[in-house]
């Protein structure tokens, strides 16, 4: 038994369970992406794809965030509600002649504070994250409302709009910070000292606390990082649309980000996940949308064949890693 | 000979690749006691599994039980695992016949329950009623529940694992004594243990296994500690570890000093002083307040009154990172729930007290010299593993406390505190361990250990101070080239002589 397993985990050997641990859901991507392709014969164009990185960048901004406070086996309902709060603050800032470019940091800035508040709350008041964020996601839905005096703020000349519909060398603004957050999420994760510790914190609480871990130190930074990561993602949903709606913004964009870190195989209970699969977790979902529009399945219909995906790759995840490291 | 009541013929179970069990036969007598020991790893939670049906064996071999083919689960068998498998929110009654209450419509008649849960409790003479609810029992109780519920399916053998790794000695002489009950009544019993004086008492048969394969089978005539050890590692130990290390007679300050140390609660004044280059045991039966002490002494918990002076200056650490950092660590006794990180590697388990130090600016990672750290580890411990990327949680109950050990050494302490450091280890990590306690004190680092085995405390300490009931009970010393006695420690820790004044 624990002689298996010792071979089972070992990275060296690679059979092709290994294989299928590191891969994750690629595949699945992979074959949403062809199955879509033969179907409507247009999916895998250059110019589709850069529709999809765009349309999934704000999601796997989110969802990079998430992957932090889901490593630690929390949770964070809010970022949708931080995100349209932070994309008023955006629009409003942008408003302001001269100092437009403001409106980005601006932005961040307003959905870190967010995200501290809700780490505050957990690790010095030791409050649970769901009904910490939970409470958040109503009260902060309700900031961003009043910042606009519950009406739509525009502005058709936001000096910050290349970042929504520019592109750099052909490639999407929106792509492009999306893989940067991916990048930098990644180097946090697997190369610093606050990387180790996340994973230690999400694995054994107790444990980090006896090791000489900063267990509310760690918790404060990642769902300040969420709320930062909202933030930024305001800023782009705002660069994308030239407005922003307190009420309708982000609406239920926290549950694609759960499902994109879920999807991308992150244990719910916290210390094991990556954020490579976030990154596929999240473009499954895009393509998901993409793709159902381009085969042309009604919108209702989307919603139930997103759902039944989603269950259905977790639920393939779940039977390829049975019997898998730890029994 | 009576028919045997159970055989296994020929079983083999491979994972993968890799054969757990190769061709082990093995028969169990009516109302006997058969003992089976092996390392960890050496396949017997394997072949129990098997038997239970939780795992099915590779083609080829058969198992007979009550002169029946074995096929799955029937009833029959009761298997009492190391971690106990209750509901702790219902009721004795209702743990005994969970899963057996009828159809799950039906309405659960708690009266019937718990009438015909009692005449069973009755009869293992236990001090608590069917009602009871189950949280409210200690462990030993609930491990009585256990078997209370093994004998409603009617159980002709009872297989036990490690049953008595949680219990103090009271509760394991009260289990001897229910044993001794079942046998009388015909039952046998798989007894699966790491602890000699425990077979020694009761096995009628031993049989050993060793990396998967049946090595032999002994009667309760021919037991003796040296063959079976050397069955089990298939090299000589000798019968007990003796400690390498000549701790001089204390010179100068102490370096550790407690005084008065209380939580309130489970520890009332307790005082200790500890020299450099020693080992100080601390015996004392299970919720006798040794690991609260240790926990109080590291800042896990926060005492309420009492002082500590470390290297003869007060001690104010307030958490576990500052007593860390002043050279105080602290093993603890449950490595897999308060220590180790499971599902990271072996590298990760032992740089993350120190990868902060480590780090360059920003906190970016030494890649290096945490592979320099794990490397080095693996092989002064002897740490089996193919890579230091392999995950603690994959490694044997002795390379995982050697794991954990090693990131206790990596913060280079002064004084080390070791919360029952054998527990759940094989014979050969043991003594790797006891060799690595008399490196460390041969360093000048002062070293406290907790254990609750009376062998391996009086092997490896130089004094041993007992606790009972929050207190300093005592202290033994070796007297005149005789070892520490066993039952000196015995005696106050049961509380068969008075406390002694502290004397020293």
């Amino acid at each position: 038994m624990s002689e298996t397993a010792t071979k089972a985990s070992d990275p060296g050997a690679m059979g092709l369970r290994g294989m299928m641990q590191i891969l994750g859901m690629l595949p699945v991507l992979i074959l949403l992406a062809i199955a879509f392709h033969l179907m409507s014969g247009k999916f895998l164009s250059v110019n589709n794809l850069s529709i999809v990185m765009q349309q999934a960048s704000i999601n796997i901004v989110l969802a990079a965030g998430m992957t932090f406070v889901i490593l630690t086996g929390g949770i964070d309902l809010s970022v949708g509600s931080v995100l349209a709060a932070s994309a008023m603050i955006a629009v409003i800032v942008s408003l302001v002649p001269g100092i437009g470019w403001l409106g980005v940091p601006a932005a961040m800035l307003a959905g870190l504070v967010c995200g501290l508040a809700n780490g505050a709350l957990i690790a010095a008041l030791r409050l649970p994250p769901f009904i910490v964020t939970l409470g958040s996601l109503t009260a902060v839905r309700g900031v961003a409302r009043l910042l606009g005096a519950d009406t739509t703020v525009f502005n058709p000349d936001l000096p910050f709009d290349v970042i929504g519909n520019g592109t750099l060398f052909g490639v999407p603004w929106l792509a492009i910070i999306a893989v940067v957050v991916i990048l930098g999420s990644w180097f946090l994760l697997r190369r610093t000292v606050l990387g180790t510790w996340i994973y230690a914190v999400g694995g054994n609480p107790e444990a980090a606390r006896l090791t000489g871990i900063k267990v509310p130190l760690v918790l404060l930074f990642v769902y300040g990082a969420s709320g930062f990561l909202a933030g930024l993602g305001g800023a782009m949903s705002a660069a994308r649309l030239y407005a922003a709606n307190g009420l309708q913004l982000g609406q239920a964009y926290e549950l694609d980000a759960i499902a994109a870190v879920i999807l991308g195989g992150t244990s719910f209970v916290g210390g094991v996940g990556s954020i490579w699969g976030t990154l596929v977790g999240a473009l499954i979902i895009a393509v998901l949308s993409n793709g159902l529009i381009l085969v042309g399945v009604s919108d209702i219909w989307q919603y139930i064949v997103k759902g039944l995906v989603i269950i259905a790759a977790v639920a393939l995840d779940r039977y390829r890693l049975k019997g898998g490291a730890r029994t | 000979m009576t028919a045997p009541i159970l055989q296994m013929r020929g079983i083999s179970k491979t994972f993968g690749t890799v054969r757990a069990l190769r061709d082990v036969s093995f028969d169990v007598q009516p109302g006997e006691l058969h003992a089976l020991m092996g390392e960890n790893g050496a396949g017997k939670s394997t072949l129990m599994k098997i038997l239970s049906g939780a795992y099915t064996a590779d083609p080829g071999g058969e198992i007979l039980f009550a002169g029946q083919p074995r096929h799955g689960r029937d009833d029959g068998i009761a298997v009492i695992y190391q971690e106990l498998s209750l509901a702790p929110n219902l009721t004795v009654a209702e743990n005994m016949f969970l899963g057996r209450e009828g159809r799950a419509m039906s309405l659960v008649r708690r009266g019937m329950l718990a009438d015909r849960a009692q005449p069973i409790l009755d009869r293992l003479g236990v001090g608590f009623s069917a009602q009871t609810p189950v949280w409210r029992l200690s462990l030993g109780e609930r491990q009585m529940v256990e078997i209370a519920r093994a004998l409603t399916s009617d159980a002709k053998l009872i297989v036990m694992d490690e049953p008595t790794t949680a219990l103090s000695t009271r509760e394991t002489e009260r289990l001897f004594d229910v044993i001794g009950n079942l046998k009388a009544h015909g039952i046998a019993i798989i007894y699966i243990s790491h602890r000699m004086e425990e077979v020694y008492a009761l096995a009628d048969r031993v049989s050993v296994l060793r990396d998967g394969v049946y090595i032999g089978t002994l009667d309760r005539a021919e037991l003796s500690a040296a063959r079976l050890v050397s069955m089990m590692v298939g090299r000589d130990l000798g019968s007990f570890y003796r400690k390498d290390h000549q701790a001089k007679p204390p010179t100068g300050a102490p370096l550790l000093e407690v005084a008065n140390l209380t939580d309130g609660k489970r520890v009332k004044g307790c005082s200790l002083s500890l020299y450099a280059g020693e080992v100080l045991g601390i015996a004392g039966l299970v919720g006798s307040g040794r690991t609260e002490l240790a926990r109080l002494i590291f800042r896990a918990d926060q005492p309420a009154g009492g002082t500590v002076l470390l290297g003869g200056r007060p001690f104010g650490a307030r958490n576990p990172r500052e007593a860390l950092a002043a050279g105080l660590a602290y093993l603890t006794e449950d490595r897999a729930g308060l220590g180790l990180f499971l599902d990271m590697t072996i590298s990760d388990n032992v740089n993350v007290g120190v990868i902060q130090s480590d780090a360059g600016a920003v906190g970016v990672l030494d890649r290096r010299k945490a592979a320099e750290r794990a490397g080095s580890a693996i092989r002064n411990l002897g740490i089996k593993a193919p890579s230091a990327r392999v995950n603690a949680g994959a490694l044997s109950g002795g390379n995982q406390q050697k794991v954990l050990l090693a990131r206790l050494l990596e913060t280079q302490p002064k004084v080390v505190i070791l919360d029952e450091p054998t527990r759940g280890v094989d014979v050969g990590a043991k003594s790797e361990i006891y060799k690595l306690i008399d490196t460390l004190v041969g360093r000048g680092v002062g070293v406290i250990m907790i254990s609750s085995e009376l062998p391996e405390i009086v092997g490896v300490a130089d004094r041993v101070l007992v606790m009972r009931e929050g207190r300093i009970a005592g202290e033994v010393r070796p007297e005149a080239g005789q070892p520490i006695s066993q039952e000196a420690i015995m005696a106050l820790s049961t509380g068969a002589v008075p406390m002694q004044e502290k004397t020293a």
